[in-house]
């Protein structure tokens, strides 16, 4: 962009002229080529929203109709209430037998761990941090089939066990995340607190826990997000509709209307209920935009 | 392995002793997770592929007969294997290619960074069954959006979904649009980059290009590396985006492996052979990782840190 100089008068002169020209040209096409991406990312998001104020001559017409008028607000309460699917139950699911007991059970157990790998020297701690991470790597495939069969065999399949259980073991994506974090609070802190009688517990519950708010909160959000994105581990472990979260929901009302092919608004309903979904991970990444991109950023560094 | 003269618990100290058991309890929950959740199921389901196990009969050891079977007999099992492969081969390298672009795009001087750093983040955390629900309707061959707009120019209407050869593009192209998360981690190792070396390259007369190529790539070879590894493994799992959008059809284009065995496993209680293609998959995934580790010898640049 900038060009090679030479200290040479009128010569001089030309290629200043000539590199602010494609300085400029440079930049103008830079801010196209960003604004076209962003259009394109944001447009499928944008598509659900606005066909959700649709009603069926709206979605069907061409060309699309880009901002519809009216809009059809109702869409939104006769999707969520009317279309014969109980999603406030399936809400009540997603949010206080799924996301809530993950993310409580992640955090509090990747701490503890994390504090293990982290603030405490014993012989064996990188062998087996090392096997920590290697879990990471395994395909979940390879331990789906015998899982389900112990679940199975505890009687926990039709419930939320399953899926909230292991999070009391802690995570090792988030035990790595939250070791990292804890490798830079100065040891000095732990070791005044060990002279004055602390035990490790106390340790970290007083003095390190206490510091950690950004990484607990990337971790809780990053946690939260999982629980509530996730459609395959529901799918796996639930087979009656009145304990499905969200996610199968939508997928339950989808086959109902496409299997009938002729219930009104099918399309509008459907990504109303898609719009009430997504809602809250918008509304939490345009409040929390920082913790998520600091988060996700820490991950890669440091791998 | 590290340390030898530690390895018998005989000749530790007291202190080494001491520490040991409260490091140890302290990861303890991971420990008992690690051996209850992965570890011992992981050798159940080496059993589990040996046999042939319906959950409702007990299992019966027949040897290698479902790794024969699947090489074998599968009517499936070449066409999952390939989709998948190629499903890899291409989502891969367009995800990390399209994601590093984006981010060496968004490192330059430009006003409202953050914003369009968020935009392009937002679809990769926006629940799978949203954003496939959307997309069916987008790509919708007679009145999706881009169809539409196609029809209304003039032009022709492209079966993203319906026809087998554009299927698993379309797939691709969807998971290039929810790679944000790799593109913040590029940008974050781009800003790491010392400026002093771009000062250095401008000073010996690089241009633009020359410095991408001689210092930006070099210097994000490892978090490349890091992002060619976790995308490897996701996209060999790849399994909510064509159960949802496509199902695995049309003609089976977009059956990838995880579908199969999903399949397998949970229609067809075929709980043994689900087993040993799961384990098909783990020593595939492990291949290519190590392959990837062994290829980063020559293009990864550690620099002299630590």
């Amino acid at each position: 962009m900038s060009a090679a100089t030479t200290p040479s008068g009128p010569v001089e002169y030309a290629n200043v002229t000539q590199s602010k020209i494609i300085h400029i040209l440079s930049e103008v096409l830079k801010y196209f080529i960003l604004i076209v991406l962003a259009f394109s990312f944001f447009f499928p998001l944008y598509w659900m929203i606005i066909s959700a104020l649709k009603n069926d001559p709206q979605v069907y017409t061409i060309p699309p109709v880009l901002f519809p008028n009216p809009m059809f607000w109702s869409n939104f309460r006769e999707a969520w209430l009317n279309t014969g699917f109980d999603f406030n139950m399936m809400a009540v699911n997603s949010i206080f037998r799924y996301c809530l007991p993950v993310t409580f059970g992640t955090v509090l157990m990747s701490t503890v761990v994390a504090y293990g790998f982290s603030r405490v020297k014993w012989p064996g701690r990188n062998i087996l941090f090392y096997v920590c991470m290697g879990t990471m790597m395994m395909p979940w495939q390879v331990t789906m089939v015998p899982l389900f069969i112990i679940y199975k065999n505890l009687g926990w399949t039709n419930s939320y066990w399953p899926l909230v259980v292991p999070s009391f073991f802690g995570g090792a994506y988030f035990i790595f995340l939250l070791r990292q974090f804890m490798m830079t609070i100065p040891e000095e802190l732990s070791d005044a607190a060990r002279i004055d009688g602390a035990n490790e517990l106390g340790i970290l519950f007083q003095i390190i826990l206490p510091l950690m708010t950004p990484a607990l909160t990337v971790v809780a959000l990053f946690r939260w997000l999982g629980a509530w994105n996730d459609y395959l581990g529901p799918l796996i472990y639930l087979n009656r509709a009145d304990l499905y979260p969200l996610a199968l929901g939508v997928n339950m009302l989808r086959v109902a209307v496409s299997s009938t092919g002729t219930q009104a608004n099918t399309y509008p309903y459907l990504m109303a209920v898609s719009t009430v979904i997504a809602m809250p991970i918008l509304i939490l990444f345009f409040f929390a935009q920082r913790t998520f991109i600091e988060g996700i950023s820490l991950t890669g560094i440091k791998g | 392995m590290a340390a030898n003269a530690r390895v018998r618990i005989s000749d530790w100290s007291r202190e080494d002793r001491r520490s040991f058991f409260t490091g140890m309890a302290f990861i303890s929950p991971w420990l008992l997770g690690f051996l209850g959740f992965t570890l011992i199921p992981l050798f159940l389901s080496l059993y589990y592929s040996l046999t042939r196990y319906n959950l409702i009969q007990d299992p019966v050891f027949i040897g290698l007969d479902n790794y024969i079977f699947m090489v074998t007999k599968d009517p499936r099992f070449v066409t999952v294997a390939t989709n998948t492969l190629y499903y890899v081969a291409l989502s891969v390298p367009i995800s990390i290619a399209f994601a590093f672009v984006i981010a060496n795009l968004l490192n330059t001087k430009i006003l409202g960074r953050s914003f369009f750093r968020g935009i392009i983040y937002i679809p990769s955390i926006v629940p799978a069954i949203c954003t496939a629900m959307v997309w069916l309707l987008l790509l919708n061959i007679q009145y999706g959006a881009i169809n539409g707009m196609l029809q209304a120019l003039g032009l022709k209407a492209i079966p993203f979904l319906s026809n087998p050869s554009l299927s698993k593009p379309t797939l691709v192209m969807i998971a290039a649009w929810a790679s944000g998360g790799t593109m913040v981690v590029f940008l974050a190792a781009l800003q790491d980059v010392p400026r002093s070396l771009y000062e250095a390259a401008i000073v010996d007369g690089a241009n633009a290009w020359q410095r991408f190529w001689n210092v930006t790539i070099p210097m994000c070879s490892p978090v490349i590396l890091f992002n060619m590894i976790i995308g490897l493994i996701g996209a060999f799992q790849e399994f909510t985006m064509p159960w949802l959008l496509t199902g695995g059809g049309p003609a089976a284009s977009t059956e990838l492996y995880s579908l199969h065995l999903y399949r397998n496993a949970f229609q067809n209680l075929r709980m043994g052979y689900a087993s040993s293609l799961a384990w098909v998959q783990f020593i595939v995934i492990v291949v290519f990782t190590i392959l990837l580790f062994r290829t980063s010898g020559r293009w990864v640049y550690y620099g002299g840190e630590k």
